[in-house]
């Protein structure tokens, strides 16, 4: 890896992208299991449509997962500071989950040279479903 | 509607080792292929002790040894109305396998939008490793509709 440097970045600049598989019933009983998020509402139909769901739904900490892949796919993880999300839309089977991030801010703070990231995973037809920010420092 | 005197109720404390098969388990999950997060002499490359937690396992790790829906009764929520609202971590220090963590977890806030119709709880939870050093604060909210 190639480490990104504070003084080569700038406000506006995306950072690579990261586009997964679609969503699968096989996705969430893994995340299920690796997780230990076991509520039955990801992995049983049975349990969904009792909760007046149409079908299961992905977990949101599976897209934050990957939101976390982002950011680690563009700089060490022990850069990463801090790391928010809100959940705005409900993750759907055969979405395929796709996360950007850009550079929204440059600044010191804690004597050390840091970016803030605007951050998002939307689906492939564009429908937001985490936006959220990140706070890394670069060398 | 869950009792804004909930607000700095303790949650308890859960304790937790970090597993390096766990952490595999979750890097194929996640579709991690980066061999950091599964081969240690690669995480030992990079300057980690062991294998490292990745930015959003702490969640995880912070919910084993806890009874979720326990947890939503004390709100007088239940588990097919929830979904995951909100979700923030700030790290100070990274975790790695064969740590062991400390999750101590309080009721942050509660509040309601719409009405009423949606019901918040946040909680706030300070992370600590075996040499009591101060690991992350993972903050979470659930919302019930």
């Amino acid at each position: 890896m190639t480490q990104v440097q504070y003084s080569s970045v700038n406000v506006g600049d995306e950072i690579p992208l990261l586009k997964e598989k679609p969503v699968s019933r096989f996705t969430l009983a893994l995340y299920a299991g690796a997780s230990g998020d076991h509520n039955p509402i990801h992995i049983d139909l049975d349990f969904a449509r009792k909760a007046r769901m149409p079908d299961v739904f992905a977990h949101g900490m599976l897209s934050a997962a990957y939101l976390g892949r982002l950011l680690t796919n563009w700089v060490p993880q022990r850069q990463i500071r801090n790391f928010s999300m809100r959940f705005t839309g409900i993750t759907q089977l055969g979405n395929v989950p796709t996360c950007t991030g850009k550079i929204v801010e440059k600044f010191e703070a804690d004597g050390e040279k840091r970016v803030r990231l605007q951050i998002r995973c939307s689906n492939q037809y564009g429908e937001e479903k985490l936006a959220g920010e990140a706070i890394v420092a670069l060398p | 509607m869950p009792d804004r005197s909930l607000i700095g109720r303790s949650l308890g404390e859960t304790t937790v080792e970090v597993e390096k098969g766990r952490l595999r388990f979750f890097a194929k999950a996640i579709g991690e292929t980066d061999p950091v997060y599964t081969d240690e002499a690669a995480a030992k490359a990079a300057g980690y002790k062991s294998l490292p937690v990745p930015p959003t396992f702490l969640m995880c790790l912070g919910g084993e040894g806890r009874d979720l829906e326990e947890q939503l009764k004390i709100y007088g929520f239940e588990v097919a109305r929830i979904l995951h609202a909100e979700q923030a971590f700030d790290y100070h220090k990274p975790a790695v396998a064969g740590d062991v963590l400390t999750f101590s977890t309080s009721v942050a806030d509660v509040y309601e939008k719409k009405g009423g119709a949606l019901q918040f709880v946040v909680t706030q939870t300070r992370v600590t490793n075996q040499d009591g050093e101060h690991v992350a604060d993972v903050r979470s909210a659930v919302v019930q509709r």
